[in-house]
């Protein structure tokens, strides 16, 4: 027995190993992707903020549609604006080459973000936009330095500024460094639902990122009840067998 | 099913099919009349194990080669329309890699088996030199299959791995430049990597698995007592303490499959990511020769190695003697045989001085596979240097060790 555990904890090696994570603090984002209320506003967040710069090319609309509860005709009403079928991908009329002469940066498909960043990284970066007078757009972000975007939730949220802190280190000089936001300009929403506004459009885009997610998991404890069973039955064939062995 | 009582009978279906083709025979020698050891423990599952996942590899990937496209502009997004579009799509590339994964799992522990009990000593040298070329094909099918999704991992990580063929004196940069088939990586090198990862590596692959087996069937299995069962025989010619390979250790290893395939499930359905070691999350961006990515770090099973090459220092400039090093902890498996100078093969008969030795190298591969998915700072550069001398001293000092060492008598039988 003792020999066995020790073989799992082999096994399980890669997994203790945390992978050394980045020097930036992460909101946790705190989502619930079966809370499909939540996931449906996100989803309106997305076409109507996001994805006028934003694709997410590799996501239907019509899958989305059935995934989260709704209607062909209810997506094609509330959240397809560019005239297209329901079948399609969520693609963006605006030409790449262009967008990179107006933002410096081609802004980057959506469809997988939340898996090459993962979702508390969406949620802290939606909310980590300040006031910043160098910048083109007059707003940086906390956790994307010099970010190419300007910030489209800013009907919302408002516009934060930043709080600094000055250290004296120990040759005598100060450090400026940003400890903190506060809001400066609250937009049509609270602190609290603006909060609730970036975890739903977090979720959504988690949704995106995998849309069988849900759909696996629930299929995996079929799978794996099934090969329980099927080791139990595997297990009394090989006790019957080595029965006459000694 | 053919029949193994049915031998003496040379009518029938099976009769006309023996005269033509050994099936029979061939079905006694390698299963019914395959005697094996009767001691066979936990890590015995192994084996039989990396024949599943070499058989779920080539189907998963059967599946995706139908849907994946080969091409620089599209590979990428290939891989999400399988994702998303092909029916259970999803499953079958979470099945190839979460494979990938298992595959080096299964082997490191088959591996590790052969370590314990001495498998690869006289007379069983040719079966060891033939898992270890298993093991170099299979990095070389990994490596290649890496590239395939084309995301920034796939492609920042073959950069690193061919960067060290140009380390090579004189010959590095046009080898390198071969190999890519381009100046940079490119949709050439994606194209030869396909034909790589899904004919020429998998039919080296399967024709070494066979000849690991029939060198294992030929010599004999060992066991954990390192006891040659051949030397103890009843008045038929068979062996007292062995056992009929079918049915005793087919149903045994069908009970490893159904645990090895409940771990299996749980990973491919609840954590097909595995936190970031299995699919790496920078490999959800397409691959973008422009931007490199602040941490580069190859998958989990190539960390220990790529602990050792960083850990070697340069010199004169050249990377050079880090890949010497990192292929050297490879290549120096194959001499393990000759290297062991022990008298007794199990771990269970020999003194403390292997025992010690074995512990320290199964430690510094550990530390060495964290260490390779660390970024290099100046400690744990230093901790890598340290374990990279352990892991060599292990094979080096192996002949000095292993003939000092105490040994218990062994016994004439197994035990149990």
């Amino acid at each position: 027995m003792k020999k066995i555990i020790f073989a799992l904890l082999f096994m399980l090696t890669p997994v203790l190993a945390q992978a050394a994570g980045g020097n930036v603090h992460l909101d946790s984002a705190d989502i619930d992707l079966q809370n499909k209320d939540s996931l449906r506003r996100g989803a309106k967040l997305f076409t109507n903020y996001c994805l006028s710069c934003h694709s997410a090319q590799f996501q239907r609309y019509n899958r989305m549609g059935r995934d989260l509860g709704m209607t062909d005709d209810q997506v094609i009403n509330n959240l397809m604006f560019a005239s297209k079928e329901v079948g399609e991908t969520m693609t963006i009329a605006m030409p790449g080459e262009q967008a990179a002469a107006w933002f410096g940066v081609t802004p980057p498909d959506l469809s997988l973000t939340a898996r090459s960043r993962g979702p508390d990284w969406i949620y802290t970066y939606l909310r980590s936009f300040y006031l910043d007078d160098s910048r083109p757009f007059g707003v940086n972000n906390l956790i994307f330095d010099k970010v190419g975007m300007p910030h489209v939730l800013w009907r919302l949220q408002g516009w934060q500024q930043p709080v600094y802190e000055t250290t004296v280190d120990e040759d005598g000089k100060e450090h400026k460094a940003i400890v903190g936001l506060e809001l400066a300009e609250q937009g049509s929403m609270t602190p609290a639902e603006y909060d609730q506004a970036a975890r739903d459009l977090t979720a959504f885009m988690t949704y995106v990122a995998e849309p069988i997610r849900h759909e696996r998991k629930r299929i995996g404890l079929w799978v794996i009840g099934f090969l329980v069973i099927f080791t139990i039955l595997a297990y009394m064939l090989k006790k019957e067998y080595w029965k006459d062995v000694h | 099913m053919a029949g193994s009582n049915n031998d003496k009978i040379k009518g029938g279906v099976m009769g006309w099919v023996d005269t033509r083709f050994p099936l029979s025979s061939l079905w006694n020698d390698h299963m019914a009349k395959y005697y094996a050891p009767k001691n066979f423990n936990f890590w015995y599952f192994f084996g039989s194990l990396a024949l599943l996942v070499l058989v779920i590899q080539i189907v998963s990937g059967l599946f995706l080669t139908m849907h994946f496209k080969p091409d620089a502009e599209r590979a990428f997004a290939s891989v999400e329309y399988i994702m998303r579009d092909v029916e259970w799509g999803w499953l079958i590339r979470y099945i190839h890699s979460t494979g990938a994964s298992a595959f080096f799992i299964v082997v490191y522990l088959h591996m590790f088996r052969g370590m314990l009990y001495g498998s690869y000593k006289q007379p069983r040298e040719l079966i060891w030199i033939f898992g270890v070329l298993i093991f170099l094909a299979l990095m070389a099918e990994a490596f290649f299959g890496y590239l395939l999704p084309w995301g920034q991992m796939s492609y920042w990580g073959a950069q690193v791995i061919i960067s060290l063929f140009a380390a090579i004196p004189i010959i590095g940069d046009d080898l390198a430049l071969w190999i890519r088939g381009d100046f940079v990586i490119a949709d050439a090198t994606l194209n030869r990597f396909f034909a790589f990862h899904v004919i020429a590596v998998p039919l080296v692959l399967i024709a070494l698995v066979v000849a690991h087996i029939m060198a294992l069937h030929e010599v004999g299995s060992n066991n954990p007592d390192g006891v040659e069962i051949k030397k103890n025989k009843d008045a038929n010619g068979i062996p007292i303490d062995g056992i009929p390979f079918h049915p005793y250790y087919s149903v045994k290893d069908i009970f490893g499959v159904g645990v090895f395939l409940i771990f299996f499930a749980i990973v491919v359905f609840f954590i097909p990511e595995m936190g970031g070691y299995f699919i790496e999350p920078p490999n959800f961006e397409p691959a973008d020769p422009l931007k490199t990515p602040s941490h580069i770090a190859p998958v989990w099973y190539f960390t220990p190695y790529y602990a050792i090459l960083r850990a070697v220092p340069s010199v004169a400039g050249s990377a050079f003697p880090g890949v010497a090093a990192m292929g050297l902890a490879v290549l120096i498996f194959f001499l393990l045989p000759w290297l062991d100078r022990s008298p007794v093969k199990s771990i269970r008969y020999r003194g403390p001085l292997y025992k010690g030795a074995l512990t320290l190298f199964v430690i510094s591969f550990l530390v060495l596979g964290w260490l390779g998915t660390q970024p290099a700072t100046e400690t744990l550069t230093m901790l890598a240097r340290v374990f990279t001398a352990i892991y060599f001293a292990f094979f080096i000092l192996m002949p000095i060790y292993t003939r000092m060492d105490s040994t218990k008598p062994v016994p004439e039988r197994v035990t149990h």
